[in-house]
């Protein structure tokens, strides 16, 4: 667990601070330094592209966007996941029945390709892309936010804030959502890999960010058009991409057995 | 059990509903028209191909239109591939996908299955380490990263199996397709195998049955592995969703003519109709098999029917 947050800390740290390291920026050409394997002769430590842009530069970028576009998509679910869950939990009856209801509905859905779907229909919009990838990851949160709540609507402290005359959004926002933050935290951590995945997913198919902007899925695109002469422009994204994600889910598994007492092993 | 189908019948519909409804919105809900070009047509010409395809009306009565068509497998035509229908395209390209992902997903449930027992069996051992951390890394890296360093390695670098599709004869391109596709199920499969299988035999019924003598693969066989197999099988839902998502990249990269490549090349190409067209054919397909699952699900464990 320390271990995959102090490599995710390492790549943050370096994507933020790399490009500055670096006298090439993202966007430019070079047609004298087309397809250069990783040296340190011409300054371009990861090489260059077909366009001869420095790839250093645009992996720093590329991690940059990802992650980004992972954190507020999380967000986004977050917001959409705890809201539902909780009132949900909290109202219960009927009002519940049905809105689980919904979302086991919701489960069915092929997310994905509806995500696509929007895509096509409303150009690349980079905001359109948050709010997709955080409305297909909310229902999971939801689930178990609305499972925490049914068993947080009983204890004491939430009588005696109904006693003093607060209203259920007040309850809901302000005595409940706090004693949440343990799982939520565990499961935005569950999201983050799987926002990325969808993000890169896209970007790889070409209906994500688009140039010269770039992120990992981008990269990691590019790479494979050109594997057979420059390995390096597909084996370094790639490898990048594997590695975030593989922290991210040794983290959220170690979290979640750390905080889930009833998945201890 | 009539009654359990049936009620998971009944909740197989809106959602099926839901996504046509929502999927044919989203389509029409585009700012500019599909036939919107750098160069604008003129006004009589542009009114002829509205009328022609019905876009001149009100959105309820071409929802209504489309529905209707559904019912009787019309999908309307294909915006670019003039003279062809969505449904005729759909007939082209799907034979190849479901080849590709029957063999991924048997080949998933067989690697699986067997890796997760025996991970399960020897828990704590080097074996299940390895097992395991070969699953967490299965699970980790999307298809798109597996598909092309495979491509990369094993094909281009040591010549050992065709990167293509087309031109390659013979069994030999089914591989790596299907091993890039089968690799996160495996993954997912072998986890859960593992877990359930160690729930399983930590119960009372697997105690008895070894204090009667019975051989440890007798015992797997016979009692161990049918309740085993109860979340395996709840998983076939989601695995066969994430398979067909796969079978978009890994058609996209070992450029198999099949009806992911032809999604892909609709939403660039702004198809509408097109990619309309599979994303309600790819719902049908995964609320259907997730309805069949559902009912295997009653037929194998008669306390769930109880709910």
């Amino acid at each position: 667990m320390k271990k995959s947050g102090g490599i995710l800390f390492l790549i943050l740290v370096l994507a933020i601070v790399g490009p500055w390291l670096s006298p090439h920026e993202y966007q430019d050409t070079d047609f004298d330094a087309i397809l250069q394997s990783p040296s340190f002769a011409g300054m371009h430590f990861l090489g260059t592209d077909d366009l001869g842009r420095d790839l250093f530069v645009r992996t720093m970028l590329g991690i940059r966007v990802t992650l980004l576009v992972a954190i507020v998509a999380s967000l986004v679910s977050l917001i959409i996941g705890v809201s539902y869950g909780a009132i949900a939990g909290y109202v219960g009856g009927r009002v519940d029945a049905v809105m689980m209801r919904f979302v086991d509905t919701l489960y069915a859905l092929p997310f994905i390709f509806l995500v696509i779907l929007l895509m096509v229909a409303f150009e690349r919009n980079f905001l359109l892309i948050f709010v997709a990838i955080g409305a297909i990851n909310w229902l999971d949160m939801a689930r178990i936010v609305r499972g925490q709540t049914l068993s947080l609507r009983e204890r004491e402290f939430v009588d005696a804030a109904r006693l003093t005359g607060a209203s259920a959004a007040r309850i809901i926002f302000r005595h409940i959502a706090p004693n949440l933050i343990g799982i939520v935290v565990v499961y935005v951590t569950l999201t983050i890999p799987q926002a990325i995945l969808v993000e890169s997913f896209l970007s790889f198919l070409g209906l994500g960010v688009q140039e010269p902007q770039t992120s990992l899925g981008a990269l990691v695109d590019g790479g494979v058009n050109q594997m057979e002469g420059a390995s390096w422009m597909l084996l370094i994204p790639a490898a990048l991409l594997a590695l975030i994600l593989m922290c991210f889910n040794f983290l959220g598994d170690a979290l979640r057995d750390h905080f889930d007492a009833r998945q201890v092993k | 059990m009539l009654r359990y189908t049936l009620l998971r019948l009944l909740g197989a519909i809106p959602t099926l509903l839901l996504v046509i409804v929502l999927a044919f919105l989203m389509v029409h809900a585009a700012p500019g028209g599909p036939f919107d070009d750098e160069r604008a047509l003129p006004a009589d010409v542009a009114a002829n191909i509205e009328a022609a395809y019905h876009l001149d009306e009100p959105l309820a009565q071409q929802l209504g239109r489309y529905m209707s068509g559904l019912l009787r497998g019309d999908l309307g035509p294909s915006y670019r591939y003039r003279d062809y229908t969505v449904a005729e395209l759909i007939a082209t390209g799907f034979p190849l996908s479901l080849q590709i992902g029957l063999l991924a997903i048997l080949l998933a449930l067989l690697v699986g299955i067997s890796s997760g027992t025996v991970a399960a069996l020897r828990q704590g051992s080097m074996l299940d380490r390895i097992v395991m951390s070969f699953a967490m890394t299965g699970i980790s890296i999307p298809v798109f990263v597996v598909a092309p360093v495979l491509v990369l390695l094993l094909a281009v670098k040591l010549h050992w199996l065709p990167a293509g599709w087309s031109g390659s004869p013979g069994a030999a391109k089914y591989v790596l397709p299907v091993i890039t596709l089968a690799l996160p199920q495996i993954a997912y499969i072998a986890r859960l195998t593992r877990a359930s299988m160690i729930e399983v035999l930590g119960q009372d019924f697997i105690r008895t049955a070894r204090a009667q003598g019975l051989a440890t693969k007798t015992l797997i066989r016979v009692h161990a592995l049918k309740p085993t197999m109860l979340p395996v099988l709840s998983y076939l839902g989601p695995a066969i969703a994430a398979i067909l998502t796969g079978s978009v990249v890994v058609e996209e990269v070992f450029g198999i003519p099949g009806l992911g490549q032809f999604f892909v090349r609709g939403a660039l190409n702004r198809d509408y109709t097109l990619v309309l067209g599979i994303v309600i054919f790819y719902a049908t397909l995964i609320i259907t098999l997730n309805l069949l699952v559902d009912i295997l699900y009653g037929v194998i464990d008669p306390r769930v029917r109880q709910r």
